[in-house]
């Protein structure tokens, strides 16, 4: 029966208050990140409130890897301002500049087209087979703010996976191995 | 406690932070400048003015534009993004905004210009409203940082009218 009596010892002796308090510590990182981004979200009312540019089609405002800051308000959709759009069958939103608007007498209903300040011609060509103009509900949001180069690190992270598993399992190493 | 684990993370915490501090604070400085722009825009000759095979009305217009836009640039000013948009009013859209002309204005040196241009962009409308058609023709200017916020303004230029016959 000593045999058993050790074993529980030396269970015991790996000292389960600090690897609980390692994993709420752990917890909290991830939940207060979480709730920043659904904080911002409910902020800026965008249901990104970050994108990440992943074309040269904005050069040379805004290059791969720059980071735009979305809003979402009720305010109406004017030329010239820098939309966030989904097309049917895209899954990787756009980001470019308003060209030229309609708006409807009756219902306010918007009719939009959209171009890449680096692209030589309108969108039309990227829109779905057919559709001549962006309606509201395609928009995600407007951009507002920029930041230059931090969007490199997920395109790095996305394009390379290794590295995202190297960061992370570092990560979680240094958050094991600390004692402080 | 003063592991090098400990030391780096407290030096790239650091390091971030003032970063981003330097960023906002590089944004926030850009409201300090009250920028004194003109503009003049003039339209020239109206090329033609037809009604499409689809039915919308179509006009070319030449045009001079020239604007003095060297007060909007700050040392956190990247590029200025300047486009000139006819603006309209028909029975079935409020507002029809369509951009002629634009260009991008990567330094402070560029930003007084004068361009005798046609339309870039078709002066296309929904239907055939375009005959005897009021519009304003507005310069938008939209300032794109280094980092932070954008900004925009405009300067109106009312009282163009296009010609009550097709030509």
């Amino acid at each position: 029966m000593g045999f058993i009596g050790e074993t529980i010892d030396s269970i015991k002796s790996i000292q389960i208050r600090q690897v609980l308090s390692q994993a709420v510590s752990l917890g909290m990182i991830v939940t207060s990140a979480l709730i920043i981004w659904k904080a911002l979200m409910c902020i800026t009312g965008s249901e990104s409130p970050v994108v990440v540019v992943l074309s040269g089609s904005m050069e040379p405002g805004f290059k791969r890897g720059d980071i735009l800051f979305l809003h979402m308000s009720k305010d109406p959709i004017r030329a010239g301002e820098i939309v966030v759009f989904n097309v049917d069958g895209r899954e990787i939103p756009i980001v470019h500049r308003v060209i030229k608007v309609h708006e409807r007498q009756d219902t306010g209903e918007v009719d939009v087209l959209t171009k890449g300040d680096n692209n030589y011609g309108d969108d039309r060509l990227l829109y779905a087979q057919g559709q001549l103009w962006l309606q509201r509900h395609h928009i995600m949001g407007r951009a507002v703010g920029f930041l230059p180069y931090v969007g490199w690190v997920t395109i790095i992270m996305t394009e390379k996976p290794i590295i995202k598993y190297i960061l992370i399992g570092a990560l979680g190493l240094l958050v094991i191995t600390s004692k402080d | 406690m003063h592991s090098f684990g400990y030391r780096l993370n407290v030096l790239l915490t650091q390091a971030v932070t003032l970063l981003a501090l330097m960023c906002v604070i590089a944004s926030l400085s850009d409201t300090l400048n009250v920028p004194s722009p003109s503009a003049d825009v003039r339209v020239l000759h109206i090329n033609w003015l037809h009604k499409q095979r689809n039915g919308n009305d179509e006009v070319s217009l030449t045009m001079n534009i020239s604007a003095d836009l060297r007060s909007t640039f700050t040392w956190n000013t990247k590029q200025v993004f300047v486009f000139l948009a006819a603006e309209y009013e028909t029975e079935k859209n409020h507002l029809n905004q369509i951009s002629l002309w634009d260009a991008i204005i990567p330094s402070k040196e560029q930003a007084k210009f004068s361009y005798h241009t046609i339309n870039k962009y078709r002066f296309t409308d929904q239907g055939n409203n375009l005959r005897g058609q009021e519009y304003n023709l507005t310069l938008h200017w939209h300032v794109m940082p280094k980092t932070g916020k954008m900004f925009s303004d405009k300067v109106i230029t009312t009282g163009y009218r296009l010609p009550e016959t097709y030509v």
